[in-house]
């Protein structure tokens, strides 16, 4: 049972700079011995950190790291067990490839005929046999991330933190690469610990993944389990393309969204908030009379094996892939087996929604113009005589974006002014929660809205919905 | 035609007003003359004086080695602060460069009338220790020292560090043979740069050597106050010296960075 012990545990780990920022937050985690573990998430979710932690260059505010079963959370970086290879490979530049490789077994005091054996194996295990008196900066990027591999695999490391290491390199080189670590670990036999935004990436190379957003570990688990049954909205839409909708369970089996009711075969009590996830691949697009619901495609894209069909359901948008092409403006009707609708009880209520973009490049829903400038929401982009530059200069091409509009239940106001709202709905659900009502509102746009409420409304009653922009939170997709 | 030869003639004249002075000194330090003016004949008086006085042997030896002590002292300091700020947090690093840059710009007279002030008066220092020349001349090298070895750094992946911990070194191995052998060049051009500033200083020496000890400056200074002939042209020999060390130093190092820039090409 060796292979089951835990070789690395992290306990309450949280990590908070001092302007008071939480890059970590209460992470818990165990990784098992010859395990490849991968930590996945945007950029700024804490992945790095926490591998920074586990080498020892940063010390977390609060929790505890232990190896092997011992704590070795204040252990200096030199005294661990574990070595790193590096972003951009921090390679000496003042030594050869041997040196570099050697710089390790040499702070081990390891007598010299020992270490040109090792160095000869090590390299010979990254494929540059005879490399040993090459300088650093004759050598391609690629080549530099083996040597970095070879220089911290020498060492005979317990666990090996890899901080994403193939970012630099481009994609042939990079798909081989994944292959050739993934081969490596095959056969050192010891942990791998991964950071990675890519998730195809993730996917390819690991046994289990650690799927991270905001300091906070959102789900652990196979890339199967990650990509089929993603535990919230956020692991869905990282993983791979998604449609992903606010709804309610109407009854057993039954759960409505996306301005249908489907059969699902998650059982989740009626009348419970929910959001329900699917996958294109498994959208069928039938004759407008055998869907469950109906829309107009608006765009097709061909994607080599596939079409990557979009169809607008009222204000919905259901993204489909398919091997038959579609003509945009065409009806069409949208059906998804039971099996393929992957339901998840919403534990928080957060409201997506798509936002357009207008002829004046303003943000706009339902007809009207919400005043937030698209270079607040595009990152790095400013604009120039009415075109939207992004950070290098070149102009951002506005039809391949789409902009998500997220508000929580509680930031949403109801009015009996209609007009004064956003947009107008009836109420389709109430549930008493304590202090609160939360409310179903089911739009004119057939979207669900999720509000919360210390007022008492009535079922069916059509109010308006205020949303503040302030309070919006806005991400960009291409 | 006109245009380029007013080019030249700019040039010529640029040049002329760098090097004709110290040419002058030059060729009348060969000679015996005693004033500027009548030449009588050629000679190699003023550089034996120059070589055999004991007051002038022991006076350009002492520069020299207050130079080196105090550029090597200043060289250490200098080379840690700009690490220590370059591996702070923003703010730190920030206020470290902000108090590096007052002594830079402050007049040396300020510098080493303070100095003289703070040891000697309020704490008691005799100026015969040498210790507050020395303490006044690495106080005026340092910054600069400081100042040449930042761009070094900011070159370097500052990542290598920890690379060099993580494969089992101790922070001061991590030092000494990573992150150096980076930064080398600076070092060395901080510590050339604080030799001559310890050499060319006379603000800072004057308010704190030791009333029998002179560097070349202050010795200058006061000789050429004096009527000793002997010694005033000597001091041409000296100049002559000071001067040809300078060329060959730096015809030296263009030599050594222009070799480098090859073989880097050649690569």
């Amino acid at each position: 049972m060796e292979h089951m012990t835990n070789i690395i545990e992290l306990r309450h780990i949280t990590k908070t700079y001092e302007d008071g920022f939480s890059a970590v937050s209460d992470l818990n985690l165990e990784v098992k011995k010859g395990e490849f573990i991968t930590f996945l998430g945007p950029s700024g979710c804490g992945k790095t950190t926490t591998l920074r932690m586990i080498a020892g260059f940063d010390l977390p505010t609060e929790g505890e790291i232990l190896l092997n079963g011992k704590p070795i959370t204040e252990l200096p970086p030199n005294k661990r067990p574990i070595n790193t290879v590096f972003q951009r490979y921090a390679l000496f530049p003042h030594m050869n490839i041997y040196e570099n490789i050697a710089f390790g077994l040499r702070q081990k005091k390891t007598p010299e005929n020992v270490i040109a054996k090792k160095v000869k194996k090590v390299l010979e295990l990254v494929d540059l046999e005879g490399f040993e008196r090459r300088s650093i900066d004759t050598l391609s990027g690629g080549q530099q991330q083996r040597v970095a591999i070879a220089r911290a695999v020498v060492n005979e490391p317990q666990i090996l933190l890899l901080d994403e290491p193939l970012g630099a390199l481009d994609l042939k080189m990079r798909k081989e690469m994944q292959l050739e670590l993934k081969e490596m670990h095959r056969e050192l036999g010891i942990t791998f610990i991964y950071v990675t935004h890519d998730q195809e990436e993730a996917l390819t190379m690991s046994d289990k993944i650690v799927v991270m957003a905001e300091g906070k570990m959102q789900q652990i688990g196979s890339p199967e389990d990650i990509y089929n049954e993603p535990a919230n909205a956020f692991v869905a839409d990282f993983i791979g393309d998604s449609n992903i909708f606010n709804g309610i369970m109407t009854g057993k089996l039954k759960a409505r969204f996306c301005g249908g009711e489907f059969v699902c075969v998650d059982d989740v009590e009626e009348g419970t908030h929910i959001t329900a996830v699917v996958r294109p691949e498994d959208v069928i697009l039938t004759a407008p009379e055998k869907g469950r619901i109906r829309g107009i495609v608006t765009s097709v894209i061909f994607k080599g094996i596939h079409y990557e069909i979009t169809v607008e359901s009222g204000k919905n948008e259901i993204v489909a892939q398919s091997v038959n092409s579609a003509a945009v403006g065409e009806r069409v009707g949208v059906q998804v087996e039971p099996d393929n609708i992957h339901i998840m009880i919403a534990e928080d209520h957060t409201n997506i929604f798509a936002a357009e973009i207008n002829k004046n490049n303003e943000l706009e829903y339902n007809g009207t113009v919400l005043n937030v400038p698209l270079t607040r929401i595009i990152r790095g982009s400013r604009e120039e005589d009415g075109t939207l530059l992004d950070a290098s200069g070149s102009e951002i091409d506005l039809k391949k974006i789409r902009i998500k509009i997220s508000i929580k239940p509680q930031d949403i106001e109801l009015t009996d002014e209609q007009e004064e709202g956003l947009v107008q709905g009836c109420i389709s659900n109430l549930i008493y929660k304590g202090d609160h009502y939360s409310y179903v509102i089911h739009t004119d746009l057939e979207q669900d809205f999720v509000v919360d409420d210390e007022y008492l409304w009535n079922m069916d009653d059509q109010v308006g919905l205020l949303m503040p922009v302030e309070k919006m939170v806005f991400t960009v997709r291409k | 035609m006109i245009k380029k030869a007013w080019k030249s003639i700019v040039i010529i004249l640029v040049l002329a007003f760098l090097y004709l002075p110290i040419l002058v000194l030059a060729v009348y330090s060969f000679t015996d003359a005693t004033n500027i003016g009548a030449i009588r004949g050629f000679s190699l008086h003023n550089y034996v004086t120059l070589f055999t006085t004991p007051e002038l042997v022991r006076m350009i030896l002492g520069t020299a080695l207050l130079a080196l002590v105090s550029a090597l002292l200043a060289t250490i300091l200098g080379t840690l602060g700009s690490i220590g700020a370059f591996y702070s947090g923003k703010g730190m690093a920030s206020a470290i460069n902000t108090m590096n840059q007052v002594p830079v710009v402050n007049a040396d007279v300020v510098t080493g009338f303070s100095i003289c002030i703070l040891l000697v008066v309020v704490f008691g220092v005799s100026k015969d220790t040498f210790l507050p020349l020395i303490i006044g001349h690495v106080t005026l090298c340092a910054p600069f020292v400081f100042l040449s070895v930042v761009p070094k750094l900011k070159q370097m992946d500052s990542s290598i560090y920890e690379a060099a911990l993580d494969l089992g070194a101790t922070p001061l191995t991590a030092l000494i043979k990573i992150v150096i052998p980076q930064i080398f060049p600076g070092i060395v051009s901080g510590f050339a740069l604080a030799v001559t500033l310890s050499l060319d200083d006379y603000f800072v020496a004057t308010y704190t050597k030791p009333a029998t000890f002179d560097t070349i400056s202050t010795y200058v200074v006061n000789a050429t106050k004096g009527a000793q002939t002997t010694i005033k042209t000597a001091l041409w020999a000296l100049s002559t010296v000071i001067f040809l060390l300078v060329v060959l130093f730096t015809v030296f190092m263009n030599i050594r960075a222009g070799k480098q820039s090859g073989e880097r090409q050649g690569v």
